[in-house]
C-alpha cells in the first residue's frame, strides 16, 4: 500500500491500482454525504481533480494520483456516501485506474511514512 | 474573523467540559467553540431531533434593560425594533429585529418581559454593536446592563421537557416562548421555552460558576448528548431559521427576508403605534410595494449540497444569475441537500423550478416552503 500527501491510498493488483482515501482523511472530512466519481473509460492525468466529495462540513476534491484510464468505479459509495466513513480503507474504495506511467508510485509514501506525515 | 489568533479568542464557562467531552474547538465570533463532538455532526443532528441535545450558546449576548417600569423600558425599546414590546405579557418572549435607517436588519434577537425588566439575547458576532446601539439610544432613562457572569445553554429536542423537568419540575408547564425564573437546588435559572432547532426545548441562563455542574447534570441523563455548532447550523437550516450575516444582513429589509410575520400589526402602517423605529418608512414601503427579491427555501435535486454563494438561474443554460444561496448544506433529517436563498419575488412561489450552478453545471432546484422539517414546539 502506498499513500499520497492528499491522503489517498493506492493498492496495486497486477497492472491495476485501486484508490481510496485514508481513515485519517475520512475522519477529518466528517460525515460524507455526496460523492461524484469519474466515468469508466475516462483518461485522467496526474493531479487532475476527478472526484468531488462533500461532507456535512465542506466540499473537497480528490486528485488523480497517476496518469491513466479509469477502469472501474465504486457505485456503492455514490448510493451510500456514508460508507466512506464506515470503511474508508476497505469496501469504500473510490476508483480503479490502469496507469500509463507508474513512476510516481516510487515517490509516494509507505505506511510508516504516511503515519509520520499525519503525525 | 479570519485574522483571529487563538490567544485572542475568548472561552465560555464550559470550555474545559467541551475539551473533556472531545469537542473539536474552532474560532467562532471571537470565541473558541465546539463545532462537533466525537458523535459527529450527522449523529448529533439526528440525536437532537430524536432525543435531546445540549448546546453551549454562552457566546451570545445577554443584556438586561431596566427603567422605572417595564412599560418605560418597552416604550423606549420600541424606538429600536419594529415589534410590539409594550404588548408583550409578563413571562413571555418574542423574536425581534434591530433595523437601521434604511430599514436593513442590524441583528435579530429575542426579547422577554421579565416583570420589572426586559431581557434581550443577541447574536455573538453583533453583541458589541448591539450593546453600543442600545446604550446610545436608551441611556440614561433605561440602564443597559450586559450580563457577563452567566452562561447560556440550550437543551433541545423531544426529550428536553422530561430532562429539564426532572431537575426543575416547573419547566414542564411552560409553553413555547414562555420565560420563567426557576430554582434548581439553589441555582437561579432564567429559562425560556425556545431555541434555534425547530424542536421543542429550552434556553437556560445559568450563573457562570454553576454552569459546568448544571451542564453535567443535564448530560448525566441518558437521553442527552452534547451538540456542536455544526449540527446547530444544520438543525436551524432545516427549521428555516435565519442565520444573521448570511440569510439576513444590514442590506436586507424584513419583507425581502420573509420576516414581516415578526412585525405585529400595532407597529405596522395604520397601527396604533405605527413606525417610530429606524428605517420605518423604507420598511413600510417595501411591505406595501413588495420586495424585488425574497428569501425562500430551496431544495436542490439529487444529493449534492448547494452551499452559501451558489448562484441561481432561471434557465438550465445561459442567462444571468437571478439570485444566490445564503445558507445551504446537507439536511440529515431531510436526507438530502437543503438551502435558503434569495430569488426574484415572481419566482418565490413554492414549486417554482430554478437551477443552481455547481462546479459549472446547472442542477435543478425547487423553491420549497419553510421549514423543511415541521416545527415541534409545545404551543
Amino acid at each position: 500500500m502506498k499513500y499520497t500527501e492528499e491522503h489517498e491510498w493506492l493498492q496495486a493488483e497486477g497492472e491495476i491500482i485501486t484508490v481510496g482515501i485514508t481513515a485519517h482523511a475520512a475522519e477529518q472530512l466528517g460525515d460524507v454525504v455526496f460523492v461524484e466519481l469519474p466515468e469508466v473509460g475516462t483518461e485522467v492525468t496526474k493531479d487532475e481533480e476527478i472526484v468531488v466529495i462533500e461532507s456535512v462540513k465542506a466540499a473537497s476534491d480528490i486528485l488523480s494520483p497517476l496518469d491513466g484510464e479509469i477502469v472501474e468505479i465504486n457505485e456503492a459509495i455514490v448510493d451510500e456516501p456514508g460508507k466512506v466513513n464506515e470503511d474508508p480503507e476497505g469496501g469504500a474504495w473510490f476508483f480503479k485506474i490502469k496507469p500509463s506511467d507508474l513512476s510516481p508510485m516510487d515517490d509516494y509514501m509507505d505506511e510508516a511514512g504516511y503515519k509520520a506525515f499525519i503525525g | 474573523m479570519s485574522d483571529e489568533t487563538t490567544s485572542e479568542l475568548k472561552k465560555t464557562p464550559l470550555f474545559a467540559l467541551h475539551e473533556e467531552l472531545g469537542g473539536k474547538m474552532v474560532p467562532f465570533a471571537g470565541y473558541l467553540m465546539p463545532v462537533q463532538y466525537p458523535m459527529g455532526i450527522m449523529g448529533e443532528h439526528k440525536h437532537t431531533r430524536a432525543m435531546a441535545g445540549l448546546f453551549d450558546v454562552s457566546h451570545m449576548g445577554q443584556v438586561i434593560l431596566k427603567a422605572d417600569s417595564y412599560r418605560a423600558v418597552a416604550e423606549a425599546f420600541e424606538a429600536l425594533v419594529p415589534m410590539d414590546v409594550l404588548g408583550l405579557k409578563e413571562g413571555r418572549q418574542r423574536y425581534g429585529l434591530f433595523t437601521n435607517d434604511q430599514g436593513g436588519i442590524e441583528d435579530d434577537l429575542m426579547f422577554a418581559n421579565r416583570g420589572d425588566h426586559l431581557f434581550v439575547v443577541v447574536n455573538a458576532a453583533c453583541k458589541e454593536a448591539d450593546i453600543a446601539r442600545m446604550k446610545a439610544a436608551l441611556e440614561p432613562a433605561v440602564t443597559v446592563t450586559p450580563v457577563t457572569d452567566r452562561a447560556l445553554l440550550a437543551l433541545q429536542g423531544p426529550a428536553a421537557e422530561a430532562v429539564l423537568s426532572s431537575i426543575v419540575p416547573a419547566a414542564a408547564a411552560m409553553t413555547f416562548m414562555d420565560v420563567a425564573t426557576l430554582n434548581a437546588d439553589g441555582v437561579e435559572l432564567w429559562v425560556s421555552r425556545s431555541g434555534y432547532t425547530g424542536e421543542d426545548g429550552y434556553e437556560i441562563s445559568v450563573p457562570a460558576d454553576k454552569a459546568e455542574a448544571f451542564a453535567r447534570r443535564l448530560l448525566a441523563h441518558a437521553d442527552v448528548e452534547p451538540i456542536g455548532l455544526g449540527a446547530r447550523d444544520s438543525l436551524r437550516l432545516e427549521g428555516g431559521l435565519c442565520l444573521y450575516g448570511h440569510d439576513i444582513d444590514a442590506e436586507t429589509r424584513p419583507a425581502a427576508a420573509s420576516l414581516t410575520w415578526a412585525i405585529q400589526k400595532v407597529r405596522r402602517a395604520g397601527g396604533d403605534r405605527e413606525g417610530g423605529f429606524p428605517g420605518a418608512a423604507a420598511v413600510f414601503a417595501e411591505m406595501a410595494d413588495g420586495p424585488s427579491q425574497r428569501r425562500v427555501g430551496l431544495k436542490p435535486e439529487g444529493r449534492a449540497p448547494m452551499r452559501e454563494g451558489v448562484e441561481l438561474f432561471a434557465e438550465a443554460e445561459g442567462g444571468v444569475a437571478i439570485g444566490k444561496i445564503t445558507s445551504g448544506g446537507f439536511g440529515p433529517t431531510v436526507g438530502g441537500p437543503v438551502a435558503m436563498g434569495y430569488v426574484p419575488a415572481d419566482m418565490a412561489a413554492p414549486g417554482t423550478q430554478i437551477f443552481g450552478e455547481l462546479r459549472g453545471k446547472r442542477v435543478p432546484v425547487t423553491v420549497a416552503s419553510l421549514p423543511f422539517v415541521a416545527a415541534n414546539f409545545k404551543r
